[in-house]
């Protein structure tokens, strides 16, 4: 099915402008309409598709379930929710201020907002329309597991103490607040919602995403195209191929201050890749400029010290390199 | 006379609300103070956590995305 959309670049840019696939800027435009039209088909009905299926998924919910659960189930649970509740970025604050709450361990907590921006509907959709179905399952395996372990760390390090005072002081005194869970009774926003309440939540999360996503989609899909046409062949694969260990290290520094999300990133790690840049590298970059940002890191300012936003930036940088690692290793070997 | 507060960090979508909230306020002819709240204790106190949220004279009635039309006509004329 997905070949509709080769099909369609072959038509403009073969056939309309009379360009061919093998010189550069052929090639690089055959790339750039092949897949920005493939992903925005694939984002409007994925994403509408999700939204519909999870319409009555809150965080709200998702806390009560996971309040006074046994801890170790708790982060892979942590960890599961994160990557399939519909949450923005900017809740971050409010929702772990909730959690903390709730009693919730700080690690388990911390397993949900780590998974969160790894994995989520726009990420899966892309990975598997552009990289295809394997890479996609490792991508969500190791995006939990670099949850649920870095939410382990954070509680056995006892994070909780390096909280802001009064973070630590809700912690302490945890009861769950009732408050919230009040107005969704009202508004009708609980369990039996109906077929249009769904459509309607649906059409709103497919325009909101697709507002903050679109531009992305374009930058993205523009700096692979550039790759794809005009960095030479093999050059990517010479200079930054597996036989470079410090790359995947170099790829993760990079990519923790780049703002970009990962509807951008897909479709360059997608030109990466087929340029011979080593699947370890490509995962590794790809992660850390999804998973960490400056603006998140300074909201956590609010609630956490520096001491332990240093320890979760050197705890990111860590796991990512060595996913890095791992992964050119397997490919290596011959696993991926 | 209502009181309106938006709580929320500041982004986009909080400042969407407070705007539709006023707009609509002035439409209707009802009297409004609308403030936009970032401070995360006051959240914490109302139990929200998905923003943007709104609490109208003190009692919280929606939060995590923008509301609807239908929706705030219905607070500023209840």
């Amino acid at each position: 099915m997905l070949e509709w959309f080769s099909r369609l670049a072959d038509f403009l840019i073969v056939e309309q402008l009379g360009l061919s696939r093998d010189d550069r800027l052929g090639g690089a435009l055959h790339f750039f309409v092949e897949d920005t039209s493939k992903i925005f088909v694939l984002l409007v009905v994925m994403i509408y598709l999700i939204a519909l299926a999870r319409a009555s998924l809150r965080v709200e919910r998702v806390r009560d379930y996971l309040a006074g659960r046994n801890r170790y189930l708790g982060y892979g649970l942590g960890s599961a929710f994160g990557a399939i509740t519909p949450f923005c970025s900017c809740s971050s604050i409010p929702l772990f201020l909730g959690f903390t709450s709730a009693g919730i361990p700080i690690g388990i907590t911390m397993s949900f907002l780590l998974t969160s921006p790894l994995i989520n509907e726009v990420a899966i959709v892309l990975l598997a329309g552009l990289l295809g179905w394997k890479f996609t399952l490792v991508y969500v395996v190791v995006g939990m597991s670099v949850g649920m372990l870095g939410g382990l760390f954070l509680d056995s390090i006892r994070a909780e103490r390096l909280l802001q005072a009064f973070a630590r002081k809700a912690f302490d005194n945890a009861s769950a607040p009732a408050a919230v869970d009040n107005i969704i009774e009202n508004s009708g926003q609980n369990d039996s919602l109906t077929l249009s309440a769904r459509h309607r939540f649906a059409m709103d999360e497919l325009t909101d995403i697709l507002s903050r996503v679109w531009k992305w989609v374009f930058i993205g899909v523009g700096v692979g195209a550039a790759l794809h046409g005009f960095v030479p062949e093999g050059w990517i694969e010479q200079h930054l191929g597996d036989g470079q260990w410090w790359s995947v290290p170099a790829a993760v520094a990079l990519g923790i201050p780049l703002y970009a999300n990962a509807t951008g990133v897909i479709p360059v790690m997608e030109s990466l890749i087929t340029q011979g840049l080593p699947v370890g590298t490509t995962l590794a970059f790809c992660m850390s400029t999804v998973a960490a940002s400056f603006p998140e890191f300074i909201l956590l300012k609010q609630v956490m010290q520096w001491r332990l936003l240093a320890i979760l930036f050197v705890l990111l940088l860590v796991s990512f390199t060595l996913v890095g690692w791992l992964f050119n290793g397997l490919s290596g070997l011959g696993f991926l | 006379m209502k009181t309106i507060q938006v709580l929320g960090s500041g982004c986009t979508k909080c400042r969407k609300t407070a705007e539709s909230i006023e707009r609509i306020a002035e439409q209707l002819g009802v009297e409004v103070t609308v403030t936009k709240e970032a401070d995360p204790q006051l959240m914490m106190q109302h139990g929200v956590m998905t923003t943007p949220a709104v609490v109208i004279d003190g009692r919280l009635q929606h939060s995590g995305s923008i509301p609807h039309r239908d929706e705030i006509e219905r607070w500023l004329q209840s």
